[in-house]
């Protein structure tokens, strides 16, 4: 696969190294100089300079036959017209873009941009599930299908412990997939299996129906 | 009409002096306070600190009661998101953009974005002033 990665700062260096080890084709624009020979000094010929927003630029760099465009920078404005130039005059198939700001993730997808990754909400993310006492965390988000994978805790002096699954107010649309027990140790949730202290109970649900799980299950 | 304009450098303030004085209702959005100096002692209209490609910035600005958005800031592209986002997601009936890149000015253009180039203005008529004295 050819793929035109734009901006070759931290995010951008270890994406086209790892995609380079991969075995694709490869190659960076970078708009600063020194961080360009930088890159070129350490992976070899892969990166060029100049601005990946700019149409003269994605021409000279042959993005009409890219596979994926990439826009990496720490810029949301530019990686946004970077997608829009790729999608709509290079007609490259596929685009991504990080953004910093979670809120315009929706905007980003209806302007063009097929895949959008917020740096802010993963590390939200990652840190969230090393909080303990958290109840709730999201393990994957399955946007393109509308559902989320979420796991949710019992936590000590949670009403619900000890109540058998089908008598608890599951939502419909979501499903139980799976326990974990204090120690490890899996179960089905099987609807005359009881909730237990130091549960770990994974579902899968549409993101409307999140809360409405997470209150079932734990009977807050 | 109900006119936001982002950006209130020396095209944005002047505009917004000339489109208040016409009897429009006008909201300069800037992120610098400072800016707000070049807007002419006459102004009836809204100043207000805020970044246009930030939705509660615009929607202080009264932006879902706006006729027409106006980006004028110098980066192209912040005036690229907040047009498409004025334009998207608060349904302003008209935008229109700045964009200094000519060619980048081209691909908006094909996007239905109103969108103008000063340097292909500017460069056209040094182009018909110089060649027009010669004739």
């Amino acid at each position: 696969m050819y793929i035109v990665i734009v901006g070759a700062g931290r995010v951008g260096y270890y994406l086209t190294k790892a995609l380079l080890d991969e075995g694709h084709e490869v190659l960076a624009l970078e708009k600063n100089n020194r961080v360009c020979e930088t890159v070129n000094e350490e992976l070899g010929s892969v990166c060029v300079r100049g601005d990946g927003c700019e149409t003269m630029t994605l021409d000279s760099v042959g993005a009409g036959r890219a596979d994926m465009l990439v826009a990496v920078t720490g810029d949301d404005e530019d990686n946004l017209v970077a997608c829009q130039v790729a999608k709509y005059r290079f007609n490259v198939p596929r685009t991504v873009a990080r953004v910093r700001n979670p809120q315009r993730e929706p905007l980003f997808k209806k302007l063009g941009v097929d895949v959008t990754v917020s740096t802010t909400n993963i590390i939200l993310e990652v840190i969230q599930q090393e909080v303990p006492t958290h109840a709730i965390t999201h393990l994957l988000s399955m946007r393109d299908r509308g559902l989320e994978l979420i796991d949710i805790r019992i936590t000590p002096g949670t009403p619900t412990i000890g109540r058998m699954f089908k008598d608890l107010p599951v939502p419909k649309e979501a499903r139980l997939a799976l326990i974990i027990g204090k120690e490890g140790q899996p179960r089905l949730p099987d609807p005359t299996a009881k909730i237990e202290l130091g549960d770990q109970i994974i579902a899968l649900t549409t993101p409307e129906q999140e809360q409405a799980v997470r209150s079932a299950l734990r009977g807050s | 009409m109900k006119i936001t304009i982002m950006g209130c450098g020396r095209v944005g303030a002047m505009l917004a002096g000339l489109l208040d004085a016409d009897g429009h209702t006008i909201t300069v959005l800037d992120t610098d306070a400072y800016a707000f100096r070049r807007l002419p002692a006459t102004f009836g209209g809204t100043a207000l600190i805020g970044s246009g490609t930030d939705e509660e910035a615009l929607k202080r600005a009264g932006i879902q009661e706006a006729d027409i958005f106006i980006a004028l800031t110098q980066g192209d592209n912040r005036n690229i998101l907040a047009v498409q986002l004025a334009k998207h997601v608060f349904n302003v009936p008209r935008v229109i953009c700045r964009i200094y890149d000519p060619l980048r000015q081209e691909v908006y253009n094909t996007l239905g974005i109103e969108c103008f180039s000063p340097t292909t203005i500017i460069a056209r008529l040094m182009q018909e002033k110089i060649e027009g004295q010669e004739a």
